[in-house]
């Protein structure tokens, strides 16, 4: 049994067998090889190393002839790594002292030395690294072992290992077979995070370097509440792990039973709890677990999810299923937050040494009007529907928000001229997530319906903190007192200009930090579906007064961990079943 | 006759350091003799009939390194390849 600590990035528990993938995405088998098949499993590996030699011969001759004998070369360096007396030797010792398939032994070994590859200085030799990755690939083949995409040819129940997973990547992981994932790198608020809480998976992330040590792995606990990863779990662990999902399951149950009742506070306060979605499919949840309206739509997962870039037709579909299947309650689509963490096959910015202050977001989508022309055509021909606003994400000066309420005109127009049915007269609204929108906010509420905080980019840019960096993810921390003082000059600011104000972020799902929102004010909160239920819950079992109470003793404190730490005693008080045991 | 233990220090010339086309040239020459030949860099060493080793050094240019052979024809073998570590793997043309 080993226990490896990361990052919880969406709750849950999840138990499985482990698929171990590395970081080109194929997987590593392990199996053990009977005494007796010892010897036809180095007669394989000879064979393997037989053909690949062949092929790496036959292309430096038909390179060398082509481009000349210096190109050719390449792949004579490949061919000495492949006969690499040193190589061979531990080749055979795995095989024969530790009974390892020929296939594992290639894949750790060879992993190894396009690690230490990597790590070297000298960029052209790490380079290397990818000609040794390319020798495992060949020979994997050659072994009959490589499954090319793992992830796409699942039939049974598994749990993801790896050191990254694309955005897209995660976008289409097979929900029916991917019980839950861990990877090396990554933090809350990145893709992987958002997605993993959109499909309810149970994830641990930035876990560091952990894939050498879970060769011969079979079955992983992820307990994406505690950001605990263990690997072959004792019987003691295993059945305490099974007992805690038991009592969830039960807890799930209890809450399920108030779906249809409101979210109300005990003095009659009523909070409107809506739900954060990327897939159309997500509504049947969101309606399941009660939720007033779709507080974010998020739209990039068009782009994530698919090679292919999106027609204004594919956004329009999309859009339609969900706007209809809400039955007329209201959806916000937020429009493309595409860029820094956010990218689809095909990039649509050049790399940026600072993405994460680049042209991301709004700025990428008003230079790139290629791409931002169909999605609001979608968006306003999809408002005939039903209750649709739109809400323009990262808006840091009045003037971006003023060129894109320009644009979204200039479109409606243009639908007006073709005669194509659509709403022009639909809410418009800005989401708050950059420290100089907070400062400006009482110019922002006089140009706009409403206002959505998302307090993923703004705890992100308030305490200068890269979220998806894990040397630093630490320090990432929604309810750092510096920015719960801006997110309470939003909630003032708003209140005077009666603009109504939601909350979109990560930080607004954990039932403890829900309350202290409540107490601050805020009576809008948008969460991924899978939190509507506790939030429900946690306001049911409080009255205004009380949250206040707690509002006004937090912004006292001076540490996020001191806040959530008197936020986690007082919810333990109120309602003690929300606490994860 | 018994093995015999040479020593050198060598220096590598060649701008783009030990990569990929100068370490074949070098394991080429390594496995023409019998002895067994290491280069060390920083207390590691590496073994010169192995590719995957002398890459894993990342010695680039400007790298002083101490070249080693031992058995019958240690001598031969250690003026061989400092021949071609001074000559910068004929890339200094």
């Amino acid at each position: 049994m080993l226990e490896l600590h990361g990052i919880p990035v969406s709750p849950g528990v999840a138990i499985g067998p482990a698929l171990v993938l590395n970081r080109e995405g194929y997987r590593i088998p392990n199996c053990q090889v009977a005494l007796e098949d010892i010897e036809e499993e180095t007669q394989r590996l000879r064979r393997a190393v037989d053909a690949v030699s062949r092929s790496l011969e036959s292309s430096r001759m038909e390179t060398a002839a082509i481009a000349g004998d210096s190109t050719g070369d390449i792949f004579a360096a490949q061919l000495q790594m492949l006969h690499d007396p040193r190589l061979h030797a531990e080749l055979q010792r795995r095989i024969r002292q530790g009974n390892q398939s020929a296939a594992y032994a290639v894949s750790q070994v060879l992993h190894r030395y396009a690690s230490d590859l990597r790590k070297l200085e000298n960029s052209l030799l790490a380079q290397r690294a990818d000609d040794v990755v390319d020798i495992e690939q060949q020979l994997l083949e050659q072994l009959g072992a490589v499954t090319r995409r793992p992830l796409s040819e699942l039939v049974e129940p598994v749990i993801v290992l790896t050191h990254n997973l694309t955005p897209s990547e995660t976008a289409n992981l097979d929900r029916r077979y991917v019980r839950g994932f861990c990877t090396e790198i990554g933090g809350p608020g990145g893709h992987m995070a958002i997605v993993a809480k959109g499909l309810e998976l149970p994830a641990v992330v930035g876990i560091g370097d952990f894939l050498q040590t879970v060769r011969g792995t079979a079955q992983v606990i992820v307990d994406g509440d505690r950001g605990i990863v263990i690997l072959d779990p004792d019987d003691e662990t295993l059945r305490r792990y099974e007992e805690g999902r038991e009592r969830r399951n039960n807890l799930a149950l209890r809450l399920a039973e108030l779906r249809d009742l409101p979210a109300i506070t005990t003095d009659g306060v009523s909070v409107a709890l809506s739900a954060n979605i990327e897939f159309p499919h997500e509504v049947a949840a969101c309606l399941e677990r009660g939720a007033a309206g779709i507080g974010l739509y998020r739209t990039e997962f068009l782009y994530l999810a698919s090679d292919e870039e999106p027609s204004e037709e594919d956004h329009y579909l999309a859009y339609r299923e969900v706007v209809e299947a809400m039955h007329g309650r209201p959806v916000v689509i937020r429009t493309l937050d595409l860029g820094a963490d956010k990218m689809g096959s095909r990039p649509v910015s050049e790399p940026e040494p600072n993405p994460f202050l680049g042209l991301r977001s709004i700025r990428l989508s008003l230079k790139s009007p290629e791409l931002f022309r169909p999605q609001l055509r979608a968006l306003l021909r999809a408002a005939v529907h039903g209750d649709v606003r739109v809400m323009f994400p990262l808006v840091t000066t009045l003037s971006e928000l003023r060129q894109s309420k320009l644009l979204l005109n200039t479109i409606a127009e243009d639908l007006a001229e073709e005669g194509v049915p659509h709403r022009r007269d639909i809410p418009i609204g800005m989401m708050v997530e950059v420290p100089a929108a907070v400062l400006m906010l009482d110019r922002f509420v006089k140009e706009v319906d409403f206002l959505s905080i998302g307090t993923n980019d703004l705890v992100q840019y308030t305490l200068a903190v890269d979220r998806s960096n894990e040397c630093v993810a630490d320090l990432y921390q929604s309810s750092d007192p510096a920015v719960l003082r801006l997110i309470r000059r939003c909630v003032d600011v708003a209140a005077e200009a009666n603009v109504p104000l939601s909350i979109c972020g990560e930080m607004s799902s954990t039932p403890a930090r829900s309350l202290l929102l409540v107490g601050m004010g805020v009576r809008s909160l948008s969460v991924s579906p899978n939190a509507l239920p506790k939030l429900k819950k946690a306001i049911r079992s409080v009255s205004l007064a009380q949250c206040e109470e707690i509002a006004a003793r937090a912004m006292t404190l001076e540490a996020a961990r001191d806040i959530d730490l008197y936020l986690l005693e007082r919810l333990g008080k109120i309602a003690p079943e929300l606490i994860v045991s | 006759m018994s093995s015999t233990v040479v020593t050198r220090n060598v220096v590598v010339r060649n701008p783009q350091g030990l990569h990929a086309r100068p370490a074949d040239m070098l394991v080429r020459e390594a496995n023409r003799h019998q002895a067994e030949i290491m280069l060390e860099k920083d207390g590691y060493r590496a073994d010169c009939k192995s590719i995957l080793s002398l890459l894993t050094l990342g010695a680039a240019c400007g790298t002083e390194m101490s070249l080693m052979a031992e058995g019958i024809d240690a001598e031969q073998a250690v003026t061989l390849i400092a021949e071609l570590f001074d000559s910068g793997f004929h890339e200094l043309e």
